[in-house]
C-alpha cells in the first residue's frame, strides 16, 4: 500500500460505512475522521427516540473512542471544516487550522431548511438533526403544552407523535395534499394520517403556512384558509439540504448537492462524496442526479466510495440510489420500497386495502419484474423485496403468486437466486 | 493469529420434508411456545411442494443490518460471529429489516419487537429438532484450526510420492488419536512412506511396530489384552493398505473382529498393491487398469467388482464401522472421535478411500477433487454404522449424484473404459446405494423391520 493519509468530513453512517470498507483493503494507512459536533458518531435518525425518551441519549452512539482507535482512526470532534483547498489537497478547519488528505471523503449530511415564511425568522423556532437539537425539544416539552409541527414528511410524522406522546396538544401542518409523498401514494398517506387523527394529533394537509409571529411567548401560526393556531412549540420539518456552503469556490462541481458518479468520485479525482450530501445516479432514471437522503443510501454510498477510495477490486459500482424506508408509528408499521409513491407514474399497480386494522399492500411490477412494494402492516420481507428489485430479478410466471402472497414468493425466489 | 472460524446453518432441501419441527423448537426455545410467529427460522417451499431454502440470519461476515442500525444494537460477535441483537438498545426502527435479502431479521408481530438466530448459545435448537439431516451445523475454519493445535506427530519430510494421500491420512490420524497409541502398520504404503523406520529412525513419534501383512489385527489383539492387564488404556491403531486387510490379512483381521478384540482398524484403500508395481487386489474397482489387470484386445482391466469390505465389517457385529475420504476431513474427524471410544469396547473398523496419483495414473494436484468426484458420484458412499443403534447412517448423502463418468474422467486407470463399462459402473454404483439404504432403516423404536443378522 502506498502511503496515503485518508481524510472523512463527517462522522455518520456514510463517514462510518467508508472507514471500514477501507479497513477491508488498506488496514495501515491513517484515517481521519471528523465531526463538527462535539459527540462520539451517532446517526440522526435515533433522534425521535432521544425525544420520545425511548433512547437513552448517553447510550446511542455507534462507536466508542476505543473501537475507533482499534480501526487506526483519529478522531476529531468539534472539529468544523470551512473550506477545500483542491490544489493544495488540504481541509481548513474552524480553527484556522489545515489539514492534508491524499483521498477526501465528502459525508457532511444535510440540514434543515426553514422555509420562506413571513416571520419565520423572527419566532423561535425548533428543528430535528443534531443530538443538540433533540435535547433541546426535549428541554422545551417540559414546559409546553401545545406544538406546530411544519411538514409531512418522515421527520414531522415522527416529531408529531413524539410530541403528542410526551402530552402535549399537537397540529401538524403540510402543503401538500398527502403526507409522506415520496413513499406512500394518497391512499396509503390516507390510512396513516387517518391514525394520527384517531390518536388526537390534528393533521392538515394541502394546507399553507402564510405567516408566522410570537404573541407573549406564544408563537401564532397563520394559514392560507385563514385559519390560526396557537402553539408554545414550532418544530419546522419541512426539509433538508446538502451541507456543503464550505465547498463554495471550491472547484467542486454541486448542483442541489454534490454531484457523483455510481463509484461516489466526485469532478475531482481525489475527492468522493457520500450520503445525503451527496447528488447521484437514480436507480430507475439513471440519465438523472438525485438525492435519496436515507441511512440505507448513506450506508450504502459510504460503503462503495471507501472501496473506491481504497483501491478495492471488487467494488461493484452503485446501481443507483432507491427510495426506500421502514416506518414505525402508533403501533403500526409499514414499508416502502421503490416506485409507489406518488411517483410511480403511469404503472398499474395491484392493490389490496382493508380499511380496519388497517391493512394495506401495492406491488408495483414492470415487465415482469418488480419495480416497487409498499405496505402497512403487511407482512413482507422488505429486504428480500428491495434485492428483487435492486437485482431486477424476473418474476418468472411468479406473478399472480407474488401479488398475493409476496411473503412466501418473495422467499422462495431468494432461495432459489441468492440464498 | 490463527483466523477464526465461525458457525453456520447449513440447509438440504432435498432432505427437507416441510415438517417444521425445526420452526417449533426455535419458537419454543425462544418464547416457550411452539407458535411459528417466535420462530427466527422458517423453510421456504414453493406451490410444487419442493423445499428450496430458509429464511434464517446468515451470520454475514460484514452484516448490513448492523451498519444500517441507527442505535447500534445489532453487531458481530468477534468471538462467536453471531450477529448479536440488543434488546435494550433497539428502538423498533425496523431499519434492518429493509437491508437484510434473506429474510434474516424480522418482525415478530407477537412481540412487536424484531427477532433474528441468536445461535442458541452455540447449540441451535433448530439443527437438533431436524430429524432428516437437513440443517447441520457447520463448522469453519475453527476446526482446522482447533487441529493444526494438535501435535503433529509425524517427522516432517517423509518418503511419500508426490501428492500421496498415505501422508494427508497419517498426519491428521495421529493428530487426532495422540500419542497414547500404539500403531501397526503392516508392508504397505504407510510403512513405506517411512511410517516404520529409515535406517533405523522411524518416521512417528509414537510406538510402532511392523507386523506381517497377515497378522496385523492378532498382534494388535495381544498388545490390547497386555495392557488390559496391566492396567493401562491404550488405543490399537493399525494403517494398513487395502492388501493386508482385505485379502492377505483378512483372516486375522476376521477373527479379531469377530471375538471383538479393543482397537481402531483403518484400511487405506488405494484400490491395489500399489507400492509393488500396482497390482490388483480384491478391492480394486471392477474395469480398473492395473499392472495385473491390463488393457489389450482382450482384457478392459479389471473384470471382477471390488469386495465390500466395510459391509463385510459390519456383518462381524463390530462397534463402529465407517467409510471416509480425505476430501471430507471434517466428516473423517468426526468418525476418528467416534472410532476411539467404540475402541474402547471392541473393534472400530474404518475404510478410508485412498487416491493414489502414482498408481491410478492421474496428477498429484488432483488428489482431493478425485476425493470429491468419487463421494459426489457415489462411487464412494460415506456412512457409519453403530452398533447401538444397528444401522448405517449416510454422513454426506448425496440424493443427487452426479454421473460415475465425472468421477472416472480424472482418473487414468479408467482412461479406457468404453460406455458398456461405464454403464455397468453406473449399475454398480446405484445398485450399491440400494444394498446400503436398507441397511438404513430405523432398528429400534421405529416401525420398520430391523435387519437381520445385524447388531443384537
Ligand atoms: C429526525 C430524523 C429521522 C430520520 N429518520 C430516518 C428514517 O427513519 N429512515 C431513514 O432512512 N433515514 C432517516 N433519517 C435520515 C438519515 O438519518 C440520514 O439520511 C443519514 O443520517 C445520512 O447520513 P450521512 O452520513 O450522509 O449524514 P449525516 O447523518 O447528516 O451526518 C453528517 C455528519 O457530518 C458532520 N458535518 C457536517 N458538516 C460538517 C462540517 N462542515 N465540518 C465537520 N463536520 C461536519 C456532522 O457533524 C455529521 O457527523 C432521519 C433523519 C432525521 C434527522
Ligand atoms: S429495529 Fe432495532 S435492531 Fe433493527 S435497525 Fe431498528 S433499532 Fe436496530
Amino acid at each position: 500500500m502506498p502511503q496515503t493519509r485518508y481524510v472523512i468530513i463527517g462522522s455518520s453512517h456514510a463517514g462510518l460505512s467508508a472507514v471500514e470498507a477501507i479497513r477491508l483493503t488498506d488496514r495501515d494507512n491513517p484515517v481521519f475522521l471528523l465531526t463538527q459536533e462535539d459527540t462520539l458518531p451517532y446517526s440522526p435518525t435515533i433522534l425521535p427516540y432521544v425525544v420520545s425518551g425511548e433512547a437513552d441519549p448517553e447510550k446511542i452512539f455507534l462507536k466508542d473512542e476505543d473501537a475507533l482507535k482499534g480501526s487506526g482512526v483519529v478522531y476529531r470532534r468539534g472539529e468544523k471544516v470551512v473550506g477545500l483547498d483542491l490544489h493544495a489537497r488540504s481541509i481548513i478547519l474552524k480553527s484556522g487550522e489545515i489539514l492534508d488528505y491524499d483521498k477526501l471523503l465528502l459525508a457532511t449530511g444535510a440540514a434543515p431548511v426553514l422555509p420562506p415564511v413571513e416571520g419565520l425568522e423572527g419566532v423561535s423556532c425548533h428543528v430535528l438533526r443534531t443530538l443538540e437539537d433533540a435535547l433541546g425539544l426535549r428541554r422545551a416539552m417540559e414546559g409546553s403544552r401545545s406544538a406546530v409541527v411544519l411538514g409531512g414528511g418522515l421527520i414531522g410524522m415522527h416529531a408529531a407523535e413524539n410530541l403528542h406522546k410526551g402530552g402535549l396538544k399537537v397540529t401538524l401542518v403540510e402543503a401538500l395534499d398527502q403526507i409522506l409523498p415520496g413513499y406512500f401514494d394518497r391512499e396509503a398517506a390516507g390510512l396513516i394520517r387517518d391514525i394520527f387523527r384517531e390518536n388526537g394529533i390534528e393533521v392538515l394537509t394541502g394546507s399553507v403556512v402564510t405567516r408566522v409571529f410570537e404573541d407573549r411567548g406564544r408563537c401564532i401560526v397563520s394559514l392560507d384558509s385563514g385559519e390560526e393556531r396557537t402553539a408554545d412549540l414550532l418544530l419546522v420539518a419541512t426539509g433538508v439540504r446538502p451541507r456543503i456552503g464550505f465547498l463554495t469556490g471550491s472547484g467542486i462541481d454541486a448542483e442541489e448537492g454534490v454531484l457523483v458518479d455510481e463509484r461516489m468520485r466526485t469532478t475531482h479525482p481525489d475527492v468522493w462524496a457520500a450520503g445525503d450530501v451527496a447528488q447521484a445516479p437514480d436507480f430507475f432514471d439513471s440519465g438523472k442526479k438525485r438525492i435519496h437522503a436515507t441511512l440505507v443510501n448513506a450506508v450504502e454510498q459510504g460503503r462503495i466510495a471507501g472501496m473506491d477510495m481504497a483501491g478495492d477490486e471488487a467494488l461493484v459500482p452503485h446501481p443507483g440510489g432507491i427510495a426506500m424506508n421502514t416506518y414505525r408509528f402508533f403501533g403500526h408499521r409499514a414499508f416502502a420500497v421503490g416506485l409507489g409513491g406518488e411517483n410511480s407514474g403511469e404503472l398499474s399497480p395491484h392493490h389490496l386495502v382493508e380499511k380496519t386494522g388497517p391493512r394495506y399492500r401495492k406491488i408495483v411490477l414492470q415487465g415482469g419484474r418488480l419495480v416497487g412494494a409498499s405496505g402497512i402492516n403487511d407482512g413482507m420481507d422488505p429486504g428480500i423485496i428491495a434485492e428483487l428489485i435492486r437485482r431486477k430479478i424476473p418474476l418468472q410466471g411468479l406473478e399472480e403468486r407474488f401479488i398475493s402472497d409476496p411473503l412466501g414468493t418473495g422467499r422462495v425466489l431468494m432461495s432459489r437466486t441468492w440464498r | 493469529m490463527t483466523g477464526n472460524g465461525y458457525r453456520t446453518i447449513a440447509f438440504y432441501p432435498d432432505r427437507c420434508d416441510g415438517c417444521n419441527l425445526c420452526v417449533e423448537a426455535c419458537a419454543e426455545h425462544h418464547a416457550g411456545s411452539k407458535e411459528a410467529v417466535h420462530s427466527r427460522i422458517r423453510v421456504c417451499g414453493d406451490e410444487e411442494g419442493r423445499y428450496t431454502g430458509i429464511a434464517l440470519c446468515r451470520q454475514c461476515s460484514m452484516p448490513r443490518c448492523a451498519m444500517n442500525c441507527p442505535a447500534g444494537a445489532l453487531s458481530k460477535d468477534p468471538e462467536t460471529g453471531v450477529v448479536c441483537w440488543d434488546e435494550e438498545k433497539c428502538v423498533g426502527c425496523l431499519l434492518c429489516t429493509l437491508t437484510c435479502p434473506y429474510g434474516g431479521i424480522v418482525f415478530n408481530a407477537a412481540s412487536g419487537r424484531v427477532m433474528k438466530c441468536d445461535f442458541c448459545g452455540g447449540r441451535p435448537a433448530c439443527v437438533e429438532a431436524c430429524t432428516r439431516g437437513a440443517l447441520e451445523l457447520k463448522r469453519g475454519a475453527d476446526l482446522y484450526n482447533a487441529w493444526g493445535d494438535l501435535e503433529d506427530l509425524v517427522v516432517p519430510g517423509i518418503s511419500a510420492c508426490l501428492g500421496c494421500n498415505s501422508e494427508l491420512l497419517l498426519r491428521h490420524t495421529l493428530r487426532r488419536i495422540g500419542p497414547n497409541v500404539v500403531l501397526a502398520t503392516p508392508p504397505g504404503c504407510i510403512a513405506g512412506v517411512g511410517a516404520v523406520g529409515v535406517n533405523g529412525k522411524t518416521a512417528v513419534k509414537t510406538p510402532v511396530f511392523h507386523p506381517l501383512l497377515t497378522n496385523t489385527a492378532s498382534m494388535l489383539a495381544g498388545a490390547r489384552r497386555y495392557y488390559n492387564r496391566i492396567g493401562r488404556d491404550v488405543t490399537m491403531l493399525a494403517l494398513g493398505g487395502d492388501g493386508g486387510t482385505a485379502d492377505v490379512g483378512f483372516q486375522s483381521l476376521s477373527g479379531a473382529a469377530e471375538r471383538g478384540e479393543q482397537m481402531i482398524y483403518i484400511c487405506v484403500d488405494n484400490e491395489g498393491y500399489m507400492n509393488t508395481g500396482v497390482q490388483r487386489s480384491g478391492t480394486t474397482p471392477f474395469g480398473a487398469w492395473t499392472s495385473t489387470t491390463p488393457v489389450g484386445s482382450v482384457l478392459r482391466g479389471k473384470t471382477r467388482e471390488a469386495k465390500p469390505l466395510p459391509l463385510l465389517m459390519v456383518m462381524h457385529n463390530c462397534e463402529y464401522v465407517a467409510t471416509a475420504c480425505t476430501a471430507f476431513m471434517e466428516d473423517y474427524y468426526e468418525k476418528l472421535e467416534k472410532a476411539i471410544e467404540a475402541s474402547k469396547k471392541g473393534m472400530a473398523y474404518i475404510h478410508v478411500f485412498s487416491p493414489c496419483p502414482t498408481g491410478w495414473r492421474f496428477p498429484p494436484g488432483k488428489l482431493i477433487e478425485a476425493g470429491r468426484k468419487a463421494v459426489q458420484t457415489n462411487i464412494v458412499p460415506l456412512w457409519e454404522f453403530e452398533l447401538k443403534t444397528g444401522r448405517i447412517r449416510f454422513t454426506y448423502p448425496v440424493d443427487d449424484p452426479l454421473p460415475v463418468q465425472e468421477y472416472l474422467s480424472l482418473i487414468g486407470k479408467f482412461r479406457h473404459l468404453d460406455e458398456e463399462q461405464i454403464r455397468l459402473i453406473q449399475e454398480q454404483t446405484e445398485r450399491k446405494i440400494q444394498i446400503l439404504k436398507a441397511f438404513t432403516k430405523e432398528g429400534r423404536d421405529g416401525d420398520e423391520t430391523r435387519v437381520e443378522g445385524v447388531g443384537s
